[in-house]
């Protein structure tokens, strides 16, 4: 695949909630390419997040096409596009990441259960998953060993984010997706985790889409695009903002 | 994805919300172990119960209520409303269809435990559970008229050995002025456990009865005293019994001797079947052994209820669990078993629990039941107990399916939204 092959192409996408009288998501085309670092600016409401479940296949849209890697998943069952997602795409939410009952090193290492094609990846590189996870952790600079089998609840939130981007890292998934992944954090920790995720992304070879409120990230950035544009439906729902969809 | 690590992670949950899980285990522990031990005693009080007599034909007393003459004369429960004359007993007990028959004489104690006299035919006829005969742990059946034999309740309860004097009481109340101590009796032989009345009687001949009466007129003692030592050069004919018990030769006769001495003209008597009466006073019991379990069975509801709670509430917590599990690319019906599977666990521990509380009850009790004349033993934890713990943990898991559905719908209808 060349560097200008889409890799997330998406055309005339919509959706709307079971139960919702307008869409949330209204999007004519969007399109990423390959190796791309893509910032997407989106006040609440402005249906970020939905999109980012429409991306992941966790919700199907009302309407349109959503292709990644080549493949239409809105035409897969449920159970493929489960499948999908868990050999394609790492996410990192905004907070609490973590399953709270799983040592830092089982979190990480969890995904590769649902995906044996991110644990043969992450096997090429190590030699247990444990190493892997292990190696990702200190290339994001939290290396200290006694943090490894601490309850995850022991670590500070710009910890906990860091193994939540190893999580999302591990096994070399073609798209990251981050959900507001530094709003908890302060301004230091911002952009020191930006840039940790940032030049371990450009090691993997792995795609950003990265959303966030937070105009002031968006330098480090190849493309910036602002979801108030790019969403139709979105205006509206500034104005009649709906509980529930953040 | 196995079913290895949906088990892992539930487990994990499980120990990460410890205390609630604790008091849960402990809820599911205790009513199967109540469920198992109204079950276990109901079956085995019943199983006693129904093995108190064996092999007698007929029961016969003076007439009244089946269920009475069955409660004073096998169970030592209250007092006949009149004897039967000695004359009586011995047309009876001629009759040509009847192979034996034991007379009692009731009406004495001895320190809480009921006299009873009776013939040397009672060690001989009397049977228990399934046929089985009286047999001695030491010591043989009286011969003389001060001799006494004891059930092994009394030998245990009051520690007689064999040769020690023993005063019984004039009447169900052991008083003072009521005993007849002027004519102990000696121990000759204590039989062995039966888990029936039998162990808790003291056994002396019919003719120790009348020498204890002999100078006894109305209820209390006359003016001139008879020593034991007269007595026995006295003629000690009985002139009235209690009760008696029939033997005969033939099964088929039971109806036509029962009617017979139903209908007997000299003196109005009751003879009833052993087997009937018994159903009739179990039915009479059976109400509150009935009212047990169900008692037992809604305390098992209840902690179901309690599990189900625990879980739902668990849930709303985990809805961000939930959706991370999601992100990673978990399926619904993952989600579905690993909520379902928590259950599941909670029944399977706390059954093991139970039953394990349960068998050790069992082996600490032992000696305090066989005081009331139950024996449970071990292996009463049997294949009907197994389909019920195999019924409580099916149950459990169908409670399951209700937080497993809910967090089925929830991780669809929520997505990627992660709600606090």
């Amino acid at each position: 695949m060349s560097i200008n092959t889409p890799l997330l192409n998406v055309e005339n996408l919509r959706f709307r909630w079971p139960l919702g009288q307008q869409d949330v998501v209204d999007i004519p085309k969007l399109s990423i390419q390959k190796g791309e670092r893509v910032f997407i600016k989106g006040e609440s409401g402005s249906g970020k997040t939905t999109l980012l479940s429409l991306i992941g296949g966790i919700n199907l849209p009302n309407a349109g096409r959503i292709n990644i890697l080549g493949t239409e998943i809105d035409q897969l069952k449920q159970s493929h596009r489960d499948q999908f997602r868990a050999d394609h795409i790492g996410f990192i939410f905004q907070l609490f990441n973590l399953i709270p009952y799983l040592s830092v090193i089982e979190n990480i290492t969890l995904v590769c259960e649902f995906s044996k094609r991110r644990k043969a990846n992450a096997l090429t590189k190590s030699r247990t998953l444990e190493e892997e996870a292990c190696r990702l952790l200190s290339h994001l600079q939290l290396q200290d060993p006694r943090l490894l089998n601490k309850p995850v609840s022991d670590l500070s939130v710009g910890q906990q984010q860091r193994v939540a981007a190893a999580r999302a890292l591990i096994g070399s998934p073609e798209l990251i997706i981050a959900d507001e992944p530094t709003s908890a954090l302060d301004a230091d920790t911002r952009e020191h985790f930006l840039s940790l995720l940032q030049s371990e992304c450009e090691l993997s070879g792995s795609t950003v889409l990265f959303v966030s409120h937070d105009q002031a990230l968006e330098k480090a950035f190849d493309r910036r695009i602002d979801l108030s544009n790019l969403n139709k439906a979105g205006v509206n729902s500034k104005k009649q903002p709906k509980a529930g969809v953040s | 994805m196995n079913i290895s690590l949906l088990l892992k992670l539930t487990f994990k949950s499980i120990l990460n919300r410890r205390f609630t899980s604790y008091l849960t285990l402990f809820s599911i522990c205790i009513s199967v172990f109540l469920l198992l031990g109204v079950d276990t005693v109901r079956k085995e009080a019943k199983h006693s119960f129904t093995n108190t007599i064996s092999g007698t034909d007929l029961l016969v007393g003076a007439r009244s209520g089946s269920v009475q003459l069955l409660l004073y004369s096998v169970f030592r429960i209250g007092n006949a409303t009149n004897n039967i004359g000695w004359e009586s007993y011995e047309k009876i007990s001629s009759h040509p269809s009847v192979k034996w028959s034991i007379p009692i004489s009731l009406g004495d104690s001895h320190k809480g435990f009921r006299v009873m006299g009776t013939t040397q035919a009672y060690f001989e006829h009397y049977r228990f559970a399934d046929d089985q005969p009286l047999t001695f742990k030491v010591g043989t059946k009286f011969s003389a008229v001060f001799d006494t034999v004891i059930g092994a309740d009394v030998a245990e309860k009051l520690g007689y050995q064999l040769g020690d004097e023993l005063t019984l009481a004039h009447g169900v109340y052991d008083t003072d002025f009521a005993r007849h101590d002027d004519k102990p009796f000696v121990l000759t032989g204590v039989l062995a456990r039966t888990g029936t009345p039998v162990d808790r009687t003291i056994h002396i001949s019919l003719q120790g009865i009348e020498a204890l009466h002999i100078d006894w007129q109305t209820g209390t003692r006359s003016r001139e005293t008879v020593s034991a030592q007269q007595t026995l050069d006295m003629a000690l004919q009985p002139t009235q019994i209690t009760a008696f018990m029939l033997g005969l030769n033939s099964k088929m006769d039971i109806f036509r001797v029962q009617r017979a001495i139903n209908n007997y003209k000299k003196e109005p008597m009751l003879a009833v079947l052993p087997g009937l009466a018994l159903g009739e006073l179990w039915q009479l019991i059976s109400v509150a052994e009935k009212a047990l379990l169900i008692i037992a069975i809604f305390v098992l509801l209840n902690s179901f209820v309690g599990l189900l709670t625990v879980i739902l509430t668990s849930l709303n917590e985990r809805r961000r669990e939930i959706a991370i599990l999601r992100s990673l690319g978990c399926r619904p019906i993952q989600i579905f078993i690993l909520l379902a599977s928590e259950s599941l666990l909670f029944a399977i521990v706390g059954c093991f629990l139970g039953v394990l509380l349960f068998l050790i009850a069992i082996l600490l009790s032992q000696s305090m039941l066989q005081g009331y004349g139950l024996h449970i033993p071990v292996s009463s934890f049997g294949a009907e107990q197994l389909v019920l713990i195999a019924v409580v943990i099916g149950v459990s898991f169908l409670i399951g399916t209700i937080p497993g559905y809910r967090a089925y719908k929830q991780s669809l209808a929520d997505g990627m939204s992660i709600k606090l």
